[in-house]
């Protein structure tokens, strides 16, 4: 257990040293730094003087160890909008994102979970064609243009629920129905796949030949075989939505990692950006951790 | 003896029934899935405007009308060309609409194809060869893979130049870790299959064990989920136009078109919702036909369609 | 003649039709069984006979859609099954009539513990959780599962596969049912675990009184364990009696060439390989064969004549594969020589052991398996010569497949047809051209007939031995049961846990076996006698009871 948990975070610190890497090269070998660092309207003595003290010029070894250095002692610079540490500002967005999340995910896997299974126990029935299409039609939907559609009708027609922003649990309606009809589509077509696999096989027949009830086999035999792949998607749309959901974030002024790191990235506050890659990265093996160890409890063929 | 072996368990009439031209097959199995002909002819039709769109339509596109200016949707006095209403410079949306499914079809097209061949070729690669290269390959999935593609392609283009290139480039590389992955699994799964092990005691060479062994039975399920990858890519690709990091104007795509429209969502819904619906048409109708050719290509659950409108249990 | 009602189950008239491509199809016609108290009653059938249908349809396990009863009426003690309803029927199964299936690893859920699965049928009646759960272990210890009580909490992947057949069986006697369905309980077990199943069921039936009805494609089961045997063909009874009355008396066709093609019964081989004069084909010395820690082979060496067919015969995990495997190159040999025409197999330069392939050849175990599912049939054969591109013009390979197929007993015009197309023993007609298209000298058969039906069998090992004849052929034949290699082997060699207890000619084999595994391995495969198999439990009965003493 201790050694797989070793392993994994081993070679997430790999795919993590990858990645800094892969920023630094990209941030440096693009172009000039101070373009990435400071406004886009900052002099030349400016970019000159920042060149200095952040040691821009020296050698692109050097640059790299100090950078990595920094990293490491969790440095990522001051926030150039806020004039804070970066981590500060992103550690104060976190929180928000990952309750958008927890929200949303626990709502859309409760909902997949049970009209997936429903769709699956009578496949081709009423029920299974219209959840069938339903999904579809969810999983394809953009969700910007569901998110600004919604806002028109609900918001500013309706007047039910705020634009935007955050204070009371009715700013939180329109984001998470928003971020949640994907998600849903997506994961309720494989709760249905992965059922049907399920209840055809061997050994829910056996269940049926013990004179087990239908109610026990569908949510006692059959779920929990059925759960592995859709615990997989669920991790995906996760990992998704832990980045921030950048769009509905962005959209319903949302303060979370999402729209913080939109709104660095277009005012140009690059250590912000570096310090929530950083935290998001980090929350994203956690989870996969989780997932993993989901995977171990729900079947005890798995053993690391 | 030969009588007697004739008589298959499963589909006697089947078997005796002679080859079809597998095109013919396949046009009768897209004729028995309703949904999924629907979906193929509207693929079609936007192909046909992806690649004609803008040379038909280019004028009508750009031509500035002032006095048009948010003229609504269905209203007749303006010919068929207003059909869907006008945008805040008075010029038809039907036309920019039309002219803008080429960028976006070419964009989601060229990134999948290129994430595809990328994609595929690592992972044939990944599977067939030994433990180290395949490692290395997979680690390199991986951090792409430790960031969800949008963000990834934020970043990225953050750093380059938002161009239709950079952003082909973009959306290719986040997703070549699906292509990447899947082709390895399969290999490694079709690897153990006795008939990789038969041509291998007939001296089939590796490359011929890969091409004509592997890469038949691999392309299909590429396919199928290049097909579902499509829709994602245009999801995407339209994300990055809204939030102003994606296509830069004067070029269009359906998802800048519903960017430009938010502004004038009160006073005109339509300049939003229309590209809106000219996107989830595509991407349902890639869904659709990305589940009719999950069973339509493979051999075990063809019957299925071949059964015509018994298909339920799909 | 009793009266209707006097039978615990009858089954009457049955009749189930299945909606395929072709449209209807009657999986089962005019079905009628019955089956009493304490007697066997076995369904005797091969693949797509409409046997399991009939056990389906007595559980209500068909699947409808596809499939639904049109005909026939199901009663158990006077009830009409088919007219109860959902729930009436669940309080039947399991606590009247109980099932246990061919594949227990499949059939037993994979994340739930074995006792708490045991229990699950016993509270799924109403049975107390504590009363239950007591049971389940009583049940364990009783169809001899050592340790019951530390594996009570066990999974199924954590038994082997006679243990988890055990726990089917355990999980069925829950309720001390009326009616034991048993569907080819034994079919995926080495002989020996079988033997141990079979007798298991035998003393559970006599100490329950239940009655058994057993589904299975293999004589011996019957002639084994069988009071009465009914004989279903393509959906239909063709015959029905005692056993002894159907196995030393068939009447029908059907049953006639069913027994006819039972394994085991023609002459031994009785020619002596001429040891001297002609150079031996194949030397195997000492080949030694390690996964990591695990001793797969520990060490094999046999020779083979030209011309020769020698068996290789083992229980799973005796390395009969392995050394199969080794010899072809699928696997790297730890250690060991095998000389072929005096040239070291594991020693050959890239370019030689290319040049080898087209003298060895392999035909393999699952034909569904060892063809591309996406190239033709002549495609597949032709497959040969587009590798080993001197071996025939491009232009005469059309000509070729035809006659290689009109050898094996196909028609020339099958080369347009995929492999899903045809029957299982058709496929393994085409995998025997295939490796018959490369001119080989010698054929390994890794398992070649264990996944056909018994007829099919007998046509396919027929027709290896004229292929012998006709191209002076050697096979290396590996099998897991001794009957089949019987009158098709010159030598037989016996393996055990990854080394070679015994070996000789056949007829040594089979009528002076020296070692006491080989004896084991002898009078654990089931003869297609209900005599023989009655004398060989009375003595199984009496050495018992001797060594009880």
């Amino acid at each position: 257990m201790s050694s797989f948990i070793g392993r994994r975070s081993l070679s997430s610190g790999i795919s993590l040293i990858g990645l800094i890497v892969l920023i630094f090269f990209l941030s440096r070998l693009t172009g000039d730094p101070t373009g990435l660092y400071l406004p886009l309207d900052a002099s030349l003595e400016a970019r000159d003087n920042f060149r200095v003290v952040h040691g821009l010029n020296d050698p692109l070894i050097q640059q790299f160890g100090r950078y990595v250095a920094d990293i490491l002692q969790l440095d990522f610079g001051e926030s150039i909008r806020k004039a804070r540490p970066a981590l500060e500002v992103v550690l104060e967005a976190f929180p928000w994102t990952l309750w958008l999340a927890a929200v949303t995910l626990f709502c859309v896997t409760i909902a997949a979970i049970v009209i997936g299974s429903l769709a699956a126990f009578n496949v081709g029935g009423p029920f299974d064609r219209l959840s069938g299409m339903l999904s579809l039609a969810a999983a394809s939907a953009p969700d910007f243009w569901i998110a600004i559609l919604g806002i028109f009708l609900f918001s500013v027609n309706l007047g039910w629920v705020p634009t935007s922003g955050t204070g009371t649990v009715w700013h939180w309606v329109l984001p998470v129905s928003v971020l949640f009809i994907r998600p849903f589509g997506l994961i309720m077509q494989v709760v249905r796949g992965s059922m049907i696999n399920a209840l055809s096989s061997a050994y829910v027949k056996t269940a049926r030949a013990k004179g087990v009830k239908e109610r026990s086999i569908i949510f006692v035999h059959a779920l929990r075989n059925a759960m592995l792949p859709v615990v997989t998607v669920i991790g995906d749309q996760a990992a998704g939505m832990l980045n921030g959901a950048v769009v509905v974030e962005t959209i319903f002024g949302f303060p979370g990692i999402g729209k913080l790191m939109i709104d660095s990235i277009l005012q140009r506050d690059f250590t912000v950006v570096l310090a929530a890659i950083m935290v998001t990265a980090l929350a994203i093996f956690l989870m996969n951790l989780l997932i993993d160890l989901l995977y171990a409890v729900l079947d005890p063929r798995i053993r690391y | 003896m030969i009588a007697s072996t004739l008589k298959c368990a499963r589909s006697p009439a089947e078997a005796l029934a002679p080859p079809r031209h597998p095109s013919v097959a396949m046009l009768k199995m897209l004729w028995a899935d309703k949904f999924a002909l629907a979906a193929a002819i509207f693929l079609l039709i936007a192909l046909f405007c992806a690649i004609f769109g803008p040379s038909l339509m280019e004028e009508a596109a750009t031509k500035l009308n002032l006095r048009d200016r948010n003229a609504p949707p269905f209203d007749t006095e303006r010919g068929w060309m207003f059909v869907l209403g006008a945008d805040s410079l008075g010029r038809s949306i039907l036309a920019r609409i039309l002219v803008a499914s080429q960028n976006t079809l070419l964009i989601a097209a060229a990134s999948v194809a290129f994430a595809m061949l990328v994609g595929g070729t690592l992972g044939l690669i990944a599977g067939y060869s030994g433990r180290r290269v395949s490692d290395t390959i997979m680690r390199l999935a991986d951090v792409i893979m430790s960031f969800p593609s949008l963000l990834l392609a934020v970043i990225v283009l953050y750093m380059l130049e938002p161009s239709i290139l950079n952003l082909v480039f973009v959306l290719a590389i986040t997703r070549i870790p699906i292509y990447l992955r899947t082709t390895r699994a399969e290999v490694l799964e079709i690897r153990e299959r006795m008939f990789i092990q038969a041509a291998q005691v007939m001296g089939a060479s590796s490359a011929r064990i890969i091409l004509r062994h592997m890469l038949p039975i691999v392309i299909p399920t590429l396919v199928t989920i290049g097909t579902l990858d499509f829709a994602f890519v245009m999801l995407a690709e339209s994300s990055l136009s809204f939030l102003g990091i994606g296509i830069q104007p004067p070029e269009i795509t359906w998802g800048l078109m519903i960017a430009q429209g938010r502004a004038y969502l009160n006073q005109a819904w339509w300049l939003a919702f229309w590209p809106g619906v000219a996107i989830i048409l595509t991407t349902m109708s890639l869904n659709l036909l990305s589940g009719w050719l999950r069973i339509a290509l493979d051999p075990l659950q063809r019957w299925r369609l071949e059964m015509g409108g018994n298909n339920n249990a799909n | 003649m009793q009266t209707e009602t006097a039978h615990v189950l009858e089954v009457k008239d049955l009749a189930v039709e299945f909606h395929t491509v072709q449209g209807r199809v009657k999986a089962v016609r005019d079905v009628s069984f019955y089956l009493d108290r304490g007697e066997t009653l076995a369904i005797l059938g091969e693949s797509g006979s409409g046997k399991s249908v009939s056990a389906s349809a007595i559980m209500n396990l068909i699947d409808s859609p596809p499939g639904y009863i049109t005909q026939g009426s199901i009663t158990y003690r006077g009830q009409d099954l088919l007219g109860m309803t959902g729930a009436e029927r669940r309080r039947i199964n399991g606590c009247k009539i109980a099932m246990i299936f061919q594949d227990p690893l499949a059939h037993l859920n994979p994340v739930y513990p074995v006792g708490w699965q045991i229990a699950e049928l016993m509270r799924a009646h109403g049975v107390e959780k504590a009363t239950a759960s007591a049971r389940a272990l009583e049940l364990m210890e009783r169809v001899g599962l050592p340790n019951a009580k530390a594996r009570f909490d066990a999974y199924p992947h954590q038994f082997s596969g006679g243990q988890r057949q055990r726990l089917m069986i355990a999980m069925a006697l829950g309720l001390e049912p009326d009616i034991l369905i048993a569907d080819e309980p034994t079919t995926a077990l080495d002989v020996t675990v079988q033997a141990q199943i079979l007798e298991l069921l035998q003393k559970l039936q006599a100490e329950t009184g239940m009655g058994l009805l057993l589904i299975t494609h293999d004589l011996g089961v019957v002639a084994d364990i069988a009071d009465r045997v009914v004989v279903m063909n393509s959906g239909e009874i063709v015959e029905a009696g005692t056993t002894r009355e159907v196995f030393k008396h068939p009447r029908h066709a059907y049953t006639q060439k069913l027994i006819a093609a039972a394994p085991g019964k023609g002459a031994l081989h009785a020619v002596e390989p001429s040891q001297d004069g002609s150079a031996p084909l194949l030397e195997v010395e000492n080949v030694v064969k390690y996964y990591g820690g695990l001793k797969a082979l520990k060490g094999a060496s046999f020779t083979l004549m030209p011309g020769e067919t020698i068996a290789i015969v083992g229980e799973s995990g005796s390395g009969k594969s392995t050394l199969a495997r080794t010899l072809l190159r699928l696997e790297e040999p730890t250690e060991g020589r095998a000389l072929y025409k005096g040239r070291d197999l594991f020693a050959l330069s890239p370019k030689e052991l290319f040049d080898m392939r087209r003298e060895i050849q392999m035909v393999f175990q699952d034909p569904t398996q060892s063809l591309n599912p996406r190239m033709r049939v002549e495609q597949l054969i032709s497959e040969a010569w587009a590798i080993h591109r001197d071996l025939l013009p491009r232009a005469q390979w059309s000509d070729r497949v035809a006659e290689l197929l009109l050898q094996v007993g196909l028609l020339p015009e099958h080369a347009q047809r995929y492999p899903h197309q045809f029957s299982g023993g058709q496929r393994q007609r085409i995998a025997i051209a295939r490796a018959l298209a490369m001119s080989p000298e010698l054929i390994i058969c890794d398992e070649a007939v264990s996944a056909l039906d018994v007829s099919i069998q007998a046509q396919v090992i027929a027709l290896l031995d004229e292929l012998r004849r006709t191209f002076n052929l050697s096979y290396i034949f590996i099998a897991h049961d001794l009957p089949v290699v019987r009158d098709f082997a010159d030598r037989v060699i016996v393996m055990q846990n990854g080394e070679i207890v015994e070996m000789g000619t056949v007829e040594q084999i089979f009528n002076r076996p020296q070692q006491a595994y080989t004896r084991d391995l002898l009078a654990a495969g089931l003869e297609a006698d209900p005599d023989i198999q009655s004398a060989r439990r009375a003595e199984r009965a009496a050495h018992a009871a001797l060594s009880a003493v």
